[in-house]
């Protein structure tokens, strides 16, 4: 139970007993497939999906995990302790949540920081990818392509692969460790940079391990392609994150593929959350157009011109181009941002210059400050409004699984409209298989409807 | 024995097995602390041959039961361990490094079952109550595993 991310609670298990019936119920003429408690995704959800003679009647993605109120508690908090404060929302993906906090918060303060500075946050970026997407590419996803119920099941026939994806993943770990304090809810960030820097002799023992890691990594994308991936295709509007000429963490415009070019201060004029009744968790939408994808195939597809070669030769090298509208081959995609984050942490680590502070002095003052980054799972925005203290009086944050729910349930009604006939355990198999496409991170997107009530002055 | 201690020091009674190893570094024991991924739990016991790991139980019993189970040959229960809401739970890493053929010959857990696990500070009275029981056996069982 080392947990950090919702234990389970009484709202759980009522959810868990209004669906206690068998896990698949059939009349005549309707048919409800069901998984009380999703395996292999961070956090507490479950599906269901009612067909009714012949067609999908309904999908819902469930998240019944408890609502978890880090809104509502930053308000009153330091704007200097938003780091430490939303890096608990998410153990694995705390990093994400502390970039964007702090470019929130700069963003208020009209805070800008140096080059290096700016490259030590894309380095420990990188080491988020690589564990996260390590994490779900061997552990979570594979089992589902090579037929087994769990990494432990797939282990017993093909250890080394695992072992593989526990090195990849230890080195990303690595990464945080030295950059965050530790691995786990690092410490180290802060607003305007870091509370230590490191010297050039602590990360250079770190690039020849990442070397091998990356030289691994290469070997992971080209099996990925011999991975059983069904022939499938979706319209997506994607959104991402789009730089001037890096492939997207920290920075840049938010962009889709239909259109859309924006930026973190006019997010809430393109983006809505929506409260559905049958989930903790708020569906997020672009106004007027409703559901996107967010996430590694949005990046990969909105920013592949901003991949460096060895990148994109390792795409085509498994016949990937810039487009892939395969929802299943997200577990390609995914092994190739994993070397990109190899690649890209060598780089930066060879590159660095330490800086002359740790950190740029900032003063507090009255104003708003947005910021989104590229989480492993998408986009993560952040607002924040801050009195003359630097005390903040409301806060915003739309974690990447909450703006995926909505496509996810999308995903599932597309994909069985056709197949209503499949055998009802296959059809279920395959159901949590398009759901683990979207690595779904359930913990961070719980939210709850009260939370909006108790804001009101 | 190394002996290892896990849970989340912010959801009162999961912090039980940090706690138990704390009072036993107090008495000399050599306990670490275990937070958050238990994919790196692992990376903590290679190249051991006997391993104690404490952690809060919840499966439904009475809170402060206890329970010490020998897993050096047979399983781990996951029913012991239903809350953990990551994608990979203590009994999930125990088994997938019997798989891989990394875990120590000897394993113990020691478990002490939870009331609370709803954010905060603090261990509800029962698990209080059974945590010096908890911390004298893991104690004995260093001494004669």
């Amino acid at each position: 139970m080392t947990d950090m991310s919702g234990a389970r609670e009484e709202q759980g298990r009522q959810a868990a007993a209004e669906n206690n019936a068998s896990p698949i119920g059939r009349s005549h003429q309707e048919k409800t497939i069901k998984v009380d408690y999703l395996a292999r995704v961070e956090g507490e959800g479950a599906m269901i999906v009612r067909i009714k003679n012949g067609q999908v009647a309904d999908v819902k993605l469930k998240i019944f995990e408890p609502p978890r109120f880090f809104e509502a508690f930053l308000r009153g908090r330091s704007y200097l302790e938003t780091p430490d404060i939303t890096a608990r929302i998410c153990g694995i993906c705390p990093i994400a949540y502390q970039m964007s906090a702090v470019h929130a918060i700069e963003d208020a303060l009209g805070v800008k920081v140096p080059d290096s500075i700016r490259g030590l946050r894309r380095l420990v970026y990188c080491g988020e990818w690589i564990e996260s997407h390590a994490l779900h590419v061997f552990m979570l996803h594979a089992p589902d392509f090579l037929g087994y119920p769990d990494a432990i099941r797939m282990a017993k026939d093909h250890p080394k692969l695992v072992q593989q994806g526990l090195e990849l993943k230890k080195l990303g770990n690595e990464i945080i460790s030295l950059l965050g304090g530790r691995a786990i809810h690092p410490i180290n960030v802060r607003v305007g940079g870091f509370y230590r820097t490191p010297t050039r002799q602590e990360l250079a023992p770190l690039c020849d391990r990442l070397k091998r890691g990356r030289d691994a990594c290469r070997d992971v994308v080209r099996w990925t392609r011999t991975l059983p991936i069904r022939d499938y295709s979706r319209d997506y509007e994607f959104v991402a994150l789009r730089h001037s000429s890096e492939y997207p963490m920290n920075e840049g415009h938010i962009v889709s593929n239909r259109g859309m070019d924006t930026t973190a201060q006019e997010y809430e004029t393109y983006f809505e959350e929506e409260q559905v009744p049958h989930s903790n968790a708020l569906h997020s939408v672009i106004k007027g157009r409703g559901a996107y994808l967010t996430g590694p195939l949005a990046r990969y597809n909105l920013n592949f011109d901003r991949l460096p070669a060895s990148v994109q030769e390792a795409a085509s090298s498994v016949g990937l181009g810039g487009t892939c509208l395969n929802p299943f081959e997200s577990i390609i995609v995914r092994s190739l941002e994993m070397l990109y984050g190899f690649e890209e942490a060598i780089r930066l680590i060879e590159a660095y210059e330490p800086p002359e502070a740790p950190f740029v002095a900032c003063e507090p003052r009255r104003a708003t400050g947005y910021g989104v980054t590229e989480a492993p799972r998408g986009t993560l925005y952040h607002r924040y409004s801050l009195d003359e203290k630097g005390i903040i009086q409301d806060a915003r944050i739309v974690p990447p699984t909450s703006q995926n729910q909505k496509m996810i349930e999308n995903d599932l009604r597309e994909y069985v409209a056709p197949r209503v006939e499949m055998p009802s355990e296959q059809l279920r198999a395959e159901c949590e298989q398009v759901i683990r496409n979207y690595d779904p991170c359930i913990s961070c997107a719980t939210h709850f409807l009260k939370l909006e009530v108790v804001r009101e002055p | 024995m190394k002996v290892i201690g896990l849970g989340n020091e912010f959801r009162h009674d999961d912090a039980a097995g940090l706690i138990a190893a704390r009072r036993l570094r107090e008495q000399g024991v050599a306990a670490e602390e275990h937070e958050g991924d238990l994919a790196t739990l692992m990376d903590r016991w290679s190249g051991i041959d006997g391993l104690i790991l404490i952690d809060a139980t919840s499966s439904g019993a009475a809170p402060g039961t206890l329970r010490s189970l020998n897993v050096s040959t047979s399983p781990l229960p996951r029913e012991l361990f239903k809350s953990s809401t990551h994608a990979l739970g203590l009994a999930d890493a125990v088994e997938l490094s019997r798989t891989l053929g990394t875990l120590p010959a000897r394993v113990f857990v020691f478990g002490v079952e939870a009331r609370d696990l709803t954010a905060g500070i603090g261990l509800s009275p029962e698990v209080e109550r059974a945590l010096p029981v908890l911390v004298e056996e893991v104690l004995s069982c260093t001494k004669h595993p």
